[in-house]
């Protein structure tokens, strides 16, 4: 099942980011076509060029490729949309999430010497376990397992599922979160 | 606009929180009651000022509140400030109360987290003690509150539908269509039809098209604790009516106590604290108390004076007592088949056919068929232990074949079930926090236990597996607190008088389900509003 920018959109829109702004109001369009430059052309920078927002995003990439069901595709461009653009209008959300990644990134240097961001989804997954964020309790100002819990797992599951396709995942076309209208609630499951 | 300070209360770094001057009305509380009455009394072209002791929320953050009522993380007390020593409590009685998650402090109050369901109480609630040799009667009935009901509807803007047999009469339509039934509760239908029960519509103060500027639902499902969309109705909104009329509403000011003068027989001042650690005091000609069930009695207990030792206007002793509450009684379980839940966070059914029921020794009976059963797979998938594939699998299995009916009761009055003040705790003003002394009584659970009965027909039809009951043994409250200042004729053994105005003060009014006699078992906003504005309309009068 493919996710979109719709998806993203309305992922936005939920967490109070976006109202009515639409694609317009991106801080960057993870579904623009290949070859279109990018609004701020970050991605063409040298990596030690490139703000430590980019490197957060890639982690929260990252993060989703190893917690989101083999199911979905276009994981990378809902992901990137969905996170720049929350980095851009959340202060404090950018900050806890920049400052939790220094925990993630040791362990995956540790592991795969490799920043977190780079990992493939077996090896991120690895990463994610190690630190603890499976099993912890998310908590913003918590232990190093409950912030990556908080920023990273529970960030991405949030942007997921409350998206119109997360939600069709499950057998929801309106999940909560989503203004999806007040017909579907209405519908039985084979209309 | 009123001479004097001129601010509103926020929107500015240092908002003018001074007093003004030459005020007709002082209203204590800025959830709907004293919105209703602060805008019907600019209306009538008098000057009122609104003292408010919690914050005045940013409308456009309410999505933001949406993220933090959806995540773990974050707490229900969070969502609108709840909590710390501003709120502290105690709780003393035979049952823990859970105050500070029932209520909101803010410009809008409580319906800021509100469900949203509007029902008119029934005859019969103003006539208990007659009709069932229980409880009191009230000293108005249900014909005196009608018109007002009628006006509170439009004034929260109702969409319902006549298809209620068991509802008291009404004039006119609702103002606004009732919201279509949902898909599960057409799977209860037939099996209703076979158990015998009847099922109606609700009346919701949620838009079902747009109406007064604000959006019709959009269903973003988080109804309770916040509608991001505007649809469900909030008195901050009439609030925003009454200021354009040149109400003045100041929020952050905790009223600290009411000063009695003229040999204790008026309130001449309400002493309000601001953010800076200044008070002030708010003189007015006439003052409408509109706290609350709790903050309303607590007010007056503070306001002790040596004409009124006992507490304002508790010369009857009835202060605080008669506190009661609606009790949750629940069924829910799993069909073989989708059930489509957790599309919207309201309900669309209801049966009131076990109201005005005649079983033995049991209280009227309100039926609910939820919309919302189970899980919601977001919640669920960000407080799993799992994730990928697994999580996706859980979810899909809890999700989509959950049933469930609610239910409420109501408890009798009964002068032990009372708010006190605590003085061994203080708030952060260092004044005693209220108590509340609560427990349940047999007619409670016996009604509690009929009500389970009743949705065990519903589930024997459907055939469907219960895993879960609600009933006299752990139930909890509706988070409706009622009759803490009573209504009556007689000053010994009320606080107030059928025109809302204390027995022992002159020109001091409640509007509040403080004033209630009976609880009934619908939810009670809708007769908050309807008293509301008959309690403006006799300061109207007085004025």
């Amino acid at each position: 099942m493919e996710l979109t920018r719709r998806d993203a959109l309305a992922a936005l829109a939920g967490a109070g980011i976006l109202a009515g702004g639409g694609a317009a109001a991106l801080a960057r369009d993870g579904f623009r076509d290949e070859g279109e430059p990018s609004a701020d052309g970050e991605s063409e920078r040298p990596e030690s060029e490139r703000p430590e927002s980019d490197r957060v995003v890639d982690a929260l990439v990252a993060t989703a490729h190893a917690v989101y069901p083999s199911a979905v595709e276009n994981v990378g461009s809902f992901v990137e949309t969905y996170a720049a653009t929350k980095l851009d209008n959340r202060p404090d959300f950018r900050i806890g999430a920049t400052e939790t990644l220094d925990a993630l990134d040791a362990e995956a240097r540790i592991t795969f010497d490799a920043r977190f961001g780079e990992l493939e989804s077996a090896a991120g997954e690895t990463v994610l376990r190690r630190v603890g964020a499976e099993t912890a309790e998310p908590d913003p100002g918590g232990t190093t397992a409950e912030k990556v819990r908080y920023y990273y797992v529970n960030e991405v599951l949030f942007a997921l599922y409350t998206s119109p396709t997360g939600g069709e995942l499950v057998g929801i076309e309106n999940p909560q979160g989503h203004p999806g209208g007040t017909d579907s609630y209405q519908r039985g499951p084979d209309r | 606009m009123s001479t004097g300070g001129s601010g509103s209360g926020s929107g500015t770094a240092t908002p003018d929180r001074t007093p003004s001057r030459k005020v007709d009305v002082c209203v204590v509380g800025a959830g709907p009651a004293g919105a209703l009455a602060a805008n019907r009394l600019a209306d009538r072209g008098h000057e009122v000022v609104v003292l408010e002791a919690g914050p005045r929320f940013d409308r456009s953050e309410r999505r933001e509140r949406m993220e933090r009522a959806i995540r773990p993380a974050h707490g229900t007390h969070s969502v609108w400030g709840m909590g710390g020593e501003r709120d502290a409590y105690t709780s003393s009685g035979e049952w823990f109360y859970p105050l500070n998650i029932t209520r909101v402090k803010g410009v809008g109050g409580s319906t800021l987290h509100w469900q949203g369901m509007v029902m008119r109480l029934h005859e019969s609630d103003f006539e208990r003690h007659t009709r069932d040799g229980v409880g009191a009667d009230w000293p108005i009935d249900y014909a005196d509150l009608r018109p007002y009901y009628a006006e509170a509807e439009r004034a929260l803007g109702v969409a319902g539908a006549s298809d209620n047999p068991f509802a008291p009469p009404r004039e006119t339509p609702h103002p606004m269509p009732a919201f279509p039934p949902s898909y599960s509760d057409s799977i209860f239908a037939g099996a209703c039809e076979e158990a015998g029960i009847a099922m109606h519509s609700v009346p919701n103060a949620r838009n079902s098209e747009a109406r007064d500027g604000r959006s019709e639902c959009v269903g973003f499902g988080t109804c309770q604790p916040v509608c991001p969309s505007g649809a469900k109705y909030s008195a901050d909104y009439t609030v925003e009516a009454a200021e354009s009329k040149g109400v003045r509403v100041l929020d952050h000011v905790p009223v600290q106590r009411l000063e009695a003068t003229d040999g204790g027989d008026r309130v001449g001042a309400a002493v309000y604290a601001t953010p800076g650690g200044e008070e002030h005091r708010q003189e007015a000609r006439q003052f409408v108390l509109a706290a609350g069930g709790v903050e309303t009695p607590r007010l007056l207990l503070l306001s002790r004076s040596t004409d009124h030792p006992e507490g304002l206007a508790n010369s009857s002793g009835a202060v605080g007592r008669y506190f009661m509450e609606h009790l949750f009684a629940g069924t829910g379980g799993r069909l073989d088949r989708p059930t489509r839940q957790n599309h919207v966070g309201f309900i669309t059914s209801e049966s009131h056919q076990f109201y005005d029921n005649d079983f033995e020794g049991v209280s009227p009976i309100k039926l609910e068929f939820l919309n919302y059963a189970g899980p919601s797979p977001v919640e669920q998938a960000l407080t799993a232990d799992e994730w990928g594939d697994d999580l996706l699998d859980s979810l899909r299995d809890s999700y989509g074949r959950h049933l469930a009916m609610g239910g409420l009761v109501g408890q009798l009055p009964r002068a032990d079930n009372r708010i006190t003040l605590d003085p061994s705790t203080t708030d952060d003003h260092g004044n005693p926090v209220p108590d509340v002394q609560w427990s349940l009584d047999d007619r409670t659970r016996r009604s509690l236990a009929r009500a389970n009965d009743l949705q065990a027909r519903v589930f024997d039809e459907l055939d469907a597996d219960v895993e879960w009951t609600v009933g006299p043994d752990n139930t909890g409250p509706a988070y409706h607190h009622m009759g803490t200042t009573r209504m009556g004729d007689d000053s010994d053994e009320s606080v107030v008088d059928p025109r809302l105005r204390t027995h022992d003060v002159a020109n001091l009014t409640v509007a509040s389900s403080s004033v209630f006699v009976t609880s009934g078992a619908m939810n009670p906003t809708l007769t908050i509003a309807a008293l509301a504005l008959k309690a403006a309309n006799h300061v109207d009068d007085d004025l």
